[in-house]
This record gives structure tokens, C-alpha cells and sequence, in this order.
């Protein structure tokens, strides 16, 4: 079978959470192998990991300050492992890096851009992915017609894992690439240690909107996420009240989240909002405003006071997981 | 400085939006309006070209006729020009192929910087501005929530899932901004009638030198097999708190086994 490349991404050393989902994608249309760039060094260390997580080959691009550089380092290991290796698709993770890296890639490779793909059939020319449009409203399934599959796979989209491979390491050079770089100069990111679950792969969601009414009040969120192991989300008003910041923001310009719950408390549920969280399984609302339009999607509403039947939950949840 | 910036027509987002099973692709027989995303990137164009005097902003769109709306919109809000790559021949273009007929019509025209949204609201891939920068060889400084120009170098605060990068890049340059950048001014009664008498370049595929056997939905890179419509979803129950409702939603998810 023919080899599918993903792109690892790292930082500190430390893999990626996606990276084990990219392989296990990987192992369902070909033989599995990763692509990585470091700064200096031949990437043995990471190479064993990616091993480890079912990657029979590693192709390592070193190349000073390439974590300083964004993204045009990694468009040119992609390319170089490409013409390498020939694979029947290229897949990478979902955030915003990886999805510009991929579309520059298909320009430079001659591939078909797939973006936001949440499931994988097939292999070789049969190979199929789903897609999502316009907020879960429709579901697509598309192909590529011309080139190799250059495909951004959504967390949470394929189970299981690949088998624990070799990871052999096989050097590719980049010294060549003439694109423009742009240079990193500061990060201000939260770890992934964070001890809250994350946003887009969390299983439940609260999120809290304009009805929180201020930045302290929407501690109400926090504590109804905490007590249910959940991830914070918001609408985009409480985001541009500044209750919250940015990054929590769910919704046509935000996240898209799929959970298993999905809490929503003061948000009245405009049509932008619910494009980010309808194909949700569950949805439970509580507003106070009887006719917010978020009561037409939600399973179990509540018309009521947040700020007396959210605290009165909390004691109900802590109660039930003793 | 010579700024371009990319605006495009969407179905409304406060509307019913709707993909045509026959063609698989956007039903853009509703509404259509300038993304929002897009009105902030004039916005930022605007200025940067009032610091930057003796500046000029192009406006450029890529659709059927009924997109020239966006390019009138972005040219009432103050935008001095525009292009307008229309052909029959370009319906149906993946990001791949909208990025090379952008690319044929921005290239030699000595552009310094151009802006675009960081993705629309209707394809949401985000991948034209990186493809762009790609084509055309410029730095690609994107998802910028912040953005400073100063003489060739341009800086800002770049988004991300977790955070923020600060990055700078040197001109030529495409930057993408997001929705926190700026908020986008109102055309004034002025700029509306000036709108109507600034001119607007139409660019056909002729024009753009692009092979036929590449260009058009008969030739894309990725295809779309299928489309199925969702089942709307359903309310539930619905009550009225009684000063027992946070109870009998712990009892809700209880019953489901959520918790």
C-alpha cells in the first residue's frame, strides 16, 4: 500500500493531542508516516514517539528557527516528503497552522484541498471524506478529482489507533525553499495541560452568553463546567461584552463544537450561535426569555433565572457524583 | 503603498442557507450580502491607507455579475477602485482554483499588500489567503487580530486555538484578519454616490491567462459526490422554573445517563 503522510506537529517537544488521531487516519487509507520539522538535531527523540503511535517513517526536516518561522518551513518539508514518498494523501490536524499549511501544500504539490473532514473511507483513488456545511445543516461527502488528497481532519473524527511501527527515520532538506518567511517573535498560549478539557474535543460543553451579565458573573459557567468535568464555551456577545476571551468563542466564527452535552445558560441562541453547536446530541437551555430562539433546539429548557437554577444544579450534579 | 483587498458575496448568515442538490453547490438565489468579514477588511485597508498618504485601495471580487455588489459596497465605504473577475467559465472553482484565478488577476499590478478575511462564512476553509501568498510568492501574515504597518514591515497578533502568536513580515505581504480587528465603518451618503463613478476593472478569463482544462466546477481539484440535508432538529420540553428546575434538569440528565 502506498503511504499516507501526516504532519506532526510539536512544540517543546511534546507532540501534538491530535498527532496518534493523524496516524490512526493515516492507517485507514495506507501505510502511515510522519513528517516533522525541527530546529536542530535529526528528530530521534520525536521520530520514537511518532513510532510509537504507528508511523513506519519519519521524514525529518531540520532547519534553524523553524520554530520562529510560521508555517512556510513546514510547506516545504510536506512538499519534500511528497516528492519523497509519493503517498496517496497528506492529512493534518485541524488548527489554524496545520489547515493553511495543507492549503499551500495543495497549491504546491498539485493536491485537492479537503478541509475540515470528520471521516475517511476507502483508499487510493476510492478514498472518500465526509464534511460538514453551514453548521451541521447538511452533511457532503467529497473526493479528490485531480491530484492527491490534501486533507484537515477535525479532533474526534476517527477511533482506534494505528499498530506501533518502526518510525524510521529518513532526513529530507529544505535548504532550498525561496518562500518569504514570516517571523514569530512572541507566543501568548494557554498549555495544553490546562485542566479544564478542551473546547473542540471536550464531550460536554457549558457556555455562557450575554445573560451572565458581567466578567465575574460568568464564573457561574465555570462552576457548572467543573462540576460536570466540561469545557467553557461562549457566545460570540459575551465574547464582545469581554466577559471571556476569544478562544471560547462557539459559533459561526468561533469553535464548532460536536459534544455529547452541550449546556448553553443566558445565550438567547442566534442563528450564528447554533451553527456552532446544533449537531450537538444532547442540548439543555436555560434563559430567561421564554421565546429565545435556543428553547426550538434544546431538548430540555428551563425558562428561569440562571443565577437561581444553575447554583441549584451544581448541588444536584455534586450530590449525584457524591 | 498599493493595498488590495478580497470581498466576496454570501448567503446571509441571519437567513435560511441552503446548498442546491442539483448542483451541489451554494443556493445563492437568496439573499446575498458582503461577508462581514470582508467589510472589516476594507476597514483595515481604509486605514492603513489613511496613515499611509498617497496610498491606493483596490477592492476585488471574483463571482457572477451580481458580485459587483460587494466591490460597490467596499467602494462606498471609501475603497478608490475595483476588479471584477467574471466568466462563466470560472463557476463552480474550488479554493485551489478561485486562489490561481486571483492570483493571475493581482499578480504585476504592483500590489504591496493585500487583505482578505481569514475565512467567509460560507466555505469557511480559510485557505485562500495562504494559497495567495503561495502563487504570488508574498510573506502571509493571517488570522491577525491586530495589524500595524510601518514603512516595509508589517506585524501583528496572530490567532490561534489557545492563544496569540506575535509575528512581523516584510513587504510584499497577504495578511487575513479576523473578526476582532476593527469595527467596520457605514458607507456615508457620500461614498455611496461617488461609489457609482469609481471605476471597475472587468476581468474575464482571457484576461487572466489560465488554461480552459483548468478552470471551472467541470475541473476542480476536490468534488463534491454528495449532499444530504440534515433532519432539523426537534425541540424538547420546555419548562418554567417553579424553584425546582435546576433539580429536575440534574433529574433530565440523569434519566439520559449524561451524569
Amino acid at each position: 500500500m502506498a503511504q499516507v503522510l501526516i504532519l506532526a506537529q510539536h512544540v517543546d517537544g511534546e507532540l501534538a493531542a491530535s498527532t496518534g488521531e493523524l496516524l490512526a487516519a493515516a492507517a485507514i487509507a495506507g501505510d502511515p508516516a510522519a513528517v516533522i520539522v525541527v530546529d536542530e538535531g535529526d528528530g530521534a527523540e520525536l521520530a520514537a514517539k511518532l513510532g510509537s503511535l504507528g508511523a513506519q517513517n519519519v521524514y525529518v526536516a531540520s532547519t534553524p528557527n523553524a520554530s520562529g518561522t510560521l508555517i512556510t518551513p513546514q510547506v516545504a518539508a510536506m512538499h519534500a516528503a511528497v516528492q519523497a514518498a509519493s503517498p496517496s494523501a497528506v492529512i493534518v490536524g485541524s488548527d489554524t497552522d496545520s489547515r493553511e499549511i495543507a492549503a499551500r501544500l495543495a497549491v504546491r504539490a498539485d493536491g485537492a484541498l479537503l478541509h475540515d473532514v470528520e471521516g475517511i473511507e476507502g483508499s487510493g483513488d476510492s478514498l472518500v471524506v465526509s464534511q460538514q456545511a453551514f453548521g451541521g445543516s447538511y452533511s457532503v461527502r467529497a473526493v479528490a478529482a485531480r491530484g492527491i488528497p490534501i486533507i484537515s481532519l477535525r479532533p474526534n473524527s476517527v477511533e482506534g489507533a494505528a499498530p506501533a511501527a518502526a518510525g524510521t527515520v529518513i532526513p529530507i532538506d529544505i535548504a532550498g525553499d525561496t518562500a518569504p518567511a514570516s517571523t514569530i517573535s512572541g507566543r501568548h498560549e494557554k498549555g495544553e495541560q490546562s485542566e479544564r478539557p478542551s473546547l473542540q474535543t471536550a464531550d460536554i460543553v457549558v457556555s455562557g452568553g450575554r445573560g451572565l451579565g458581567s466578567q465575574e458573573k460568568f464564573v457561574l459557567v465555570e462552576q457548572l463546567a467543573d462540576s460536570l468535568g466540561a469545557a467553557v464555551g461562549a457566545s460570540r456577545a459575551a465574547v464582545d461584552a469581554g466577559y471571556v476571551d476569544h478562544t471560547m468563542q462557539v459559533g459561526q466564527t468561533g469553535v464548532t463544537v460536536s459534544p455529547t452535552l452541550y449546556i448553553a445558560l443566558g445565550i438567547s441562541g442566534a442563528i450564528q450561535h447554533r451553527a456552532g453547536m446544533q449537531s450537538a446530541k444532547t442540548i439543555i437551555a436555560i434563559n430567561k426569555d421564554a421565546d429565545s430562539p435556543i428553547f426550538d433546539i434544546a431538548d430540555f429548557g428551563v425558562v428561569g433565572d440562571i443565577f437561581t437554577v444553575v447554583p441549584q444544579l451544581i448541588e444536584a450534579v455534586k450530590a449525584r457524583k457524591g | 503603498m498599493k493595498i488590495a483587498v478580497l470581498v466576496k458575496e454570501v448567503p446571509d448568515t441571519w437567513g435560511d442557507r441552503r446548498i442546491d442538490p442539483a448542483t451541489k453547490r451554494v443556493d445563492r438565489s437568496g439573499d446575498l450580502v458582503i461577508d462581514e468579514i470582508n467589510e472589516k477588511a476594507v476597514e483595515v485597508a481604509l486605514l492603513t491607507k489613511e496613515a499611509n498618504s498617497g496610498s491606493e485601495v483596490t477592492a476585488v471580487t471574483m463571482g457572477p455579475h451580481h458580485a459587483l455588489a460587494a466591490v460597490r459596497k467596499a467602494l462606498a465605504m471609501g475603497a478608490d477602485n475595483g476588479i471584477h473577475i467574471e466568466d462563466d467559465g470560472l463557476a463552480g472553482s474550488d479554493a485551489v482554483q478561485t486562489s490561481a484565478a486571483l492570483a493571475a488577476a493581482l499578480r504585476d499590478r504592483g500590489f504591496d499588500l493585500i487583505i482578505a478575511g481569514n475565512e467567509s462564512t460560507d466555505g469557511r476553509a480559510g485557505a485562500v489567503p495562504a494559497m495567495l501568498a503561495e502563487r504570488l510568492g508574498f510573506a502571509q501574515l493571517t488570522f491577525l487580530r491586530t495589524l500595524a504597518v510601518d514603512g516595509a514591515t508589517v506585524s501583528g497578533e496572530r490567532l490561534t486555538a489557545t492563544g496569540h502568536l506575535d509575528v512581523t513580515a516584510q513587504l510584499p505581504a497577504v495578511v487575513s484578519v479576523t473578526e476582532q480587528i476593527a469595527e467596520a465603518r457605514f458607507p456615508s451618503f457620500k461614498g455611496i454616490l461617488s461609489a457609482k463613478k469609481k471605476k471597475v476593472d472587468a476581468v474575464s478569463l482571457g484576461d487572466l491567462g489560465l488554461a480552459g482544462d483548468d478552470t471551472g466546477g467541470a475541473h476542480s481539484w476536490s468534488v463534491v459526490e454528495q449532499v444530504t440535508e440534515r433532519p432539523a432538529r426537534q425541540g424538547g420540553t420546555i419548562i418554567k422554573d417553579d424553584g425546582t428546575a435546576g433539580t429536575q434538569v440534574a433529574e433530565f440528565l440523569i434519566a439520559a445517563k449524561l451524569i
